[in-house]
């Protein structure tokens, strides 16, 4: 029906048309076709120069209008250092384009008007001049001449890379279908190498974790960064191209597969000092969701975003990360409060190539956990002999009193213990589980006990200086009903007797 | 119409001239009962005729760009109203419209992106390559070079044939379960290589290949014939510097055609081995539906680099038959020579030449070397230059002229404005530090929709309306004409022109909705309102379909055989639409330029008309 009633509009419109067409065929028989064009010549040109008055305005009008939404202008001026020259470039072309597309405009619309063909009117003959043709190739010369100066003086600023003694941060973008993933370098400032063939689950990026730069690398919701410090981005990609675009910043770059770009610059504003240059606009004023009026001004939810500006598929237009500005110290804080990838979510799963091994850091952190318990007994004479000591890390095979390779990094700082304070006095005891037969327990726990005794004899530590013990399931820390307590009370345990 | 504006002068009668000075070259003893021409097949369908090819080209031209327009409509629904219900649009679309349980109906975003991308591949080469270069180069050049067809008729109708079966396979992949391609016009890959990165980049991408190899096919088909015609079939005494102004443009249009579109073939054909056969030219080191893909060592920057090595002499190929159809008309109807005659054919030239070596300016954010943008950058804006040219040549063709304001005129007059308002922010975006900000933003959008979209179509439209006595010996209406241009006017600009402002406000192109980012989503009211503008002027265009079709059987008949006093030979055949040959009885030669207008007493010289004794020839 609806169909029906469309059709019939379309037939009645076509009816007309084409009636109005008749119509003029038939005015200018009765009026004498000469007198018609004219008269139409007369209102066509007084038509486009209204139509040239009203284009004008409505550009000017509209402009100014919409000008404190435009970046560059009102309160969105850039918010990176280089943006600055693209802004003023920006505005240096539109002066001289401006100049043109006015004058041009109303000399169009102007001689159309003026030379309309009138009764008795003859054309001039002037049928060309090589003077006029070279003015108007010389000047738009010279004025591009300006314009393509300083653009490339811009441009090569804009992309020069950065150089060891900028002390730049490097963080990386990857962008795949369809959202971001942030990677910062972590405390040692490199970003680690990756290879999108080792891409799983847990590794989106395929980064490699034998190289070591990896291991503090982790990955951000959002991109958060220091105001005042340049900023170095490596842009990638896994699938198809994107295109890293920070619309306040004047930032953008595509993201090729298996091509590293990248974009340097440097954040000279903070979320919050933009916010508050956008306090005093009125258009920022109005409530952030049109439809509350109580909801918070615009310019208080205000943030800087990073977009993708080059076609990925259907979830093209969704690929948004927030992009936080704030102070140094906000920032450390920040860089403090974030893990590493590899140690939320790889280490000592099975694609951790390190797994079943201490990392360097972990056996120092566990030497520095390890004296400073061993310090605070040695201080307080009333612990001395009666305070016990877990000894992390310290492993038998399973059912034997064979200590695996692993103990070797716990052992390393008990004999480090021993050869520093000569005349110490130890008691080194076994615990095991309620599992099994108590008896046989008991047997485990001494031997095992006896096992690392024996260790360190064989490292020259004196026999006499340590004394083996084994309580099997006697002496339980946590209840045994649960795998977690079981692994608690499954230890070997350290009692300083003397110093 | 035209022709009674104008002071009677005693001219020579063209008959008696062509009798006695033109170029017999006993055309029509060896073409007796015209073979070419006898059955309604070989006459209308199969034409070898220029003039019924340009006409075919013409019509398909149209229909792609009423389907084309209709897709822009669907998209800039979405985005003028993406909380819409469009479920109304379910019995037209089918699938592509979602409906949710309360019967609310969204456009899909796969159905959002093949759109976008149909657009803009239907409209810049069926519509503004084959529908404006092949209509009006096998019009007019034949007819105004003085020659009884083109070099190879046959060629010139496989070329309309083939563009035919490009238009046919990419029609035929609308309909996909797949959908078409989605991953836009310019089908970057890996986006056009993967079909698991898109749903379109399967059949669809390998239908939308095909077609286009095809339409190559067409384009140097055509191209060759008219080359080959303007250079070898001239007309005794038309020499190179009395060619009309249109003449030139579609030459150079040929040629860059030629040098350009068979690197795209090439591209294109890289791009089908990665595809098909596993090879890497464009493809390395990717990760897409969970999968890690085995190309290695591929640079996706080099299709992009082949793409736009014809992408953007394409551009010129669209705009340089309008420059030259709109330099005609504008000299015909301001009565006045065209300005700078010469320096109008090198501005030709030069951009011709130009186009070949500043594509990479489409790629200042592409990854390229940011040293070699300083090339581009410098090529590109000297292109300004010739453009300026044009420009200020065309104003001062205006300048003292006796100008008829007709339909024709008016859409030069329109053209020359869509021209400077496009070029100027063209001086924008060449700069390659401010397209840092406004590459593949709405800045760009409005760019090229303007300069070579809108300005490309009025100079179709002019063209359209003023040879259209020639294609069908009567005139369209000419007051519909004047309503189709005030409404394409003025709802182009609106339409266009407040795109500037989202894109200077950062907003990127080929978004599917912009409430998602903060900084985008404030221009809803702008986005209405182009929305809006856009469909006034669809229907702007239903006004000159009408017009065309109404026109060809109820249109006023043409009854002089010079309507508009003009200077070129297509005015000179026996019949307003001439038959096949052309001319029925010799060829007229010329002895003069063809922008001898108010030159002396008399209002207009002919180019048959000879230089008489004590007169300068602007030619020499």
């Amino acid at each position: 029906m609806t169909a029906l009633v469309i059709f019939g509009i379309i037939a009645l419109l076509a009816i007309v048309v084409v009636q109005i067409g008749k119509l003029s065929d038939l005015r200018s028989k009765i009026m004498g076709e000469e007198d018609i064009q004219y008269q139409n010549n007369d209102i066509t040109g007084k038509l486009l120069v209204l139509f040239m008055v009203g284009f004008l305005i409505f550009c000017v009008v509209s402009a100014l209008y919409y000008k404190n939404w435009m970046l560059g202008y009102g309160p969105l001026k850039s918010a990176s250092e280089h943006g600055g020259s693209i802004d003023g470039l920006f505005n240096t072309t539109l002066f001289f384009t401006g100049i043109v597309f006015v004058v041009t405009q109303v000399l169009l619309f102007w001689y159309a008007y003026k030379y309309r063909s009138q009764r008795g009117r003859k054309a001039i003959y002037f049928p060309g001049s090589t003077k006029l043709e070279l003015v108007w190739s010389i000047v738009p010369s010279i004025v591009l001449v300006i314009l393509v100066a300083n653009g490339l003086i811009a441009w090569n600023d804009i992309m020069a890379d950065t150089r060891p003694e900028d002390n730049a941060l490097e963080i990386e973008a990857t962008g795949y279908q369809f959202a971001w993933n942030i990677r910062y370098p972590g405390p040692d400032g490199e970003l680690g190498t990756k290879n999108y063939k080792k891409i799983t689950g847990l590794n989106g990026l395929g980064q490699d974790w034998t190289d070591i730069k990896n291991l503090d690398d982790f990955n951000a919701d959002e991109i958060v960064l220091p105001v005042g410090k340049k900023v170095r981005v490596r842009i990638t990609s896994k699938d198809v191209l994107h295109n890293f675009y920070l619309p306040h910043f004047r930032v953008k770059m595509d993201a090729v597969p298996g091509l590293p770009t990248h974009f340097v610059f440097t954040p000279i504003k903070t979320t919050e000092e933009f916010r508050e240059g956008l306090r005093q606009y009125k258009e920022y004023q109005a409530p952030s969701d049109p439809n509350d009026p109580a909801s918070e001004p615009l310019w208080k939810t205000f943030n800087y975003e990073l977009g993708c500006a080059e076609l990925c598929g259907i979830g093209h237009y969704s690929m948004r990360r927030l992009v936080r500005i704030v102070s140094e110290q906000e920032y450390e804080s920040w860089l403090a409060s974030q893990k590493s990838t590899y140690m939320t979510s790889i280490r000592n799963s099975d694609e951790d190539p390190f797994k079943g091994q201490l990392l360097d850091v972990e056996v120092k952190a566990r030497r520095d956990a390890f004296f400073s318990e061993v310090d605070k007994i040695i201080k307080d004479d009333n612990l001395i002999g009666k305070e016990a000591l877990r000894l992390e890390n310290i492993q038998f095979e399973t059912g034997s009193d064979k200590l695996t390779a692993f103990s070797k990094y716990e052992l390393d700082n008990l004999i480090e213990l021993m050869v520093n304070n000569s005349t110490m006095t130890i008691e080194l005891s076994g615990h095991t589980d309620n599992t099994g037969d108590a008896a046989a327990n008991l047997d485990l726990s001494n031997r095992r006990a006896a096992a690392v005794r024996d260790y360190l004899v064989s490292r020259g530590i004196q026999a006499e200086r340590m004394k083996s013990v084994g309580y099997g399931q006697t002496r339980p820390v946590e209840p045994n009903d649960t795998e977690a307590g079981r692994q608690k009370n499954r230890r070997t345990e350290l009692r300083i007797l003397s110093k | 119409m035209a022709e009674v504006l104008e002071n009677k002068v005693n001219l020579p009668d063209v008959d008696q001239l062509i009798r006695e000075q033109g170029y017999d070259d006993h055309f029509h003893e060896h073409h007796h009962g015209d073979k070419y021409q006898s059955g309604f097949i070989s006459k209308y369908i199969f034409s070898m005729d220029h003039k019924i090819i340009a006409r075919q080209f013409l019509i398909t031209g149209m229909i792609w760009a009423v389907i084309g327009g209709l897709m822009s409509l669907i998209f800039r629904l979405q985005l003028g109203f993406p909380e819409e219900n469009f479920a109304w649009l379910r019995p037209l679309i089918g699938r592509w419209v979602t409906v949710n349980d309360a019967g609310v109906g969204t456009i899909t975003p796969e159905f959002y992106y093949a759109m976008v991308t149909m657009h803009g591949t239907i409209i810049v080469f069926f519509v503004l390559t084959a529908g404006l270069s092949g209509t009006f180069s096998n019009l007019l050049i034949p007819l105004q070079v003085g020659a009884r067809d083109m070099a190879s008729p046959f060629l010139n109708m496989l070329s309309y044939w083939f563009f035919f079966l490009s238009s046919i396979v990419m029609l035929l992949s609308l309909f996909l379960s797949t959908g078409p391609f989605s991953g836009g016009w310019t089908a970057y890959p890996p986006l056009s290589a993967l079909p698991q990165a898109s749903d379109g980049s399967g059949a669809g991408m390998t239908m939308w290949l095909v077609s286009l190899t095809l339409f190559v096919v067409s384009v140097l088909l055509g191209g060759i014939n008219y080359i080959t015609t303007v250079l070898n079939l001239r007309t005794k005494g038309m020499s190179m510097w009395k060619l009309p102004l249109p003449i030139w443009a579609f030459f150079t249009t040929a040629v860059l055609g030629l040098l350009s579109f068979p690197v795209l073939v090439s591209g294109f054909l890289l791009l089908f081995f990665d595809r098909s056969l596993g090879t890497s030219f464009y493809l390395s080191e990717i990760f897409v539906g969970g999968q890690a893909l085995d190309f290695a060592g591929g640079s996706p920057i080099l299709y992009q680099h082949l793409f736009w090595f014809l992408g953007h002499p394409e551009v010129y190929i669209i705009i340089l038959p309008a420059m030259g159809i709109v330099s005609e008309v504008l000299s015909v109807n301001s009565r006045r020579p065209i300005f700078g005659y010469r320096f109008m054919v090198y501005s030709i030239l030069a951009i011709g030449f130009l186009s070949f070596i500043v594509w990479a300016h489409h790629m200042f954010m592409s990854g390229v070397n940011p040293f070699i943008s300083n090339f581009f950058v410098i090529f590109t804006l000297i292109i300004a230059v010739p453009s300026a040219v044009k420009v200020f040549n065309w104003l001062t063709t205006l300048y003292g002229g006796n100008i008829r304001l007709t339909t024709a005129a008016l859409y030069g007059i329109g053209f020359v404005s869509m021209f400077i308002s496009g070029g100027l922010t063209g001086i924008f975006l060449g700069n390659s530090a401010i397209d840092v900000q406004q590459h593949d933003t709405y800045f760009v959008v409005a760019h090229f929709h303007i300069v070579m979209g809108v300005a490309a179509m009025f100079g179709m439209f002019a063209g359209v309306y003023h040879w259209y006595p020639k294609m069908y010996g009567r005139f369209m209406n000419e007051t519909l004409g004047k309503i189709h241009f005030w409404g394409t006017m003025i709802g182009a600009y609106a339409i266009f022109w407040p795109m500037h402002y989202i894109g200077m406000a950062g907003v990127p192109r080929r978004y599917y909705r912009f409430d998602t980012f903060e900084a985008f989503k404030h221009f809803g009211a702008l986005n209405k309102f182009m929305t809006i503008a856009a469909i006034i002027v669809f229907a702007c265009q239903i006004l000159f379909i009408i017009n065309f079709f109404y026109s060809i059987w109820k249109g006023r008949k043409v009854t002089s055989r010079n309507p508009y006093n003009a200077n070129t030979l297509e005015w000179t055949t026996e019949t307003i639409v001439p038959g096949h040959g052309n001319w029925e009885g010799n060829i007229p030669t010329v002895q003069r330029w063809a922008y001898d207008y108010n030159k002396d007493e008399r209002e207009f010289i002919p180019q048959y008309v000879p230089v008489g004794p004590d007169e300068k020839d602007e030619s020499h």
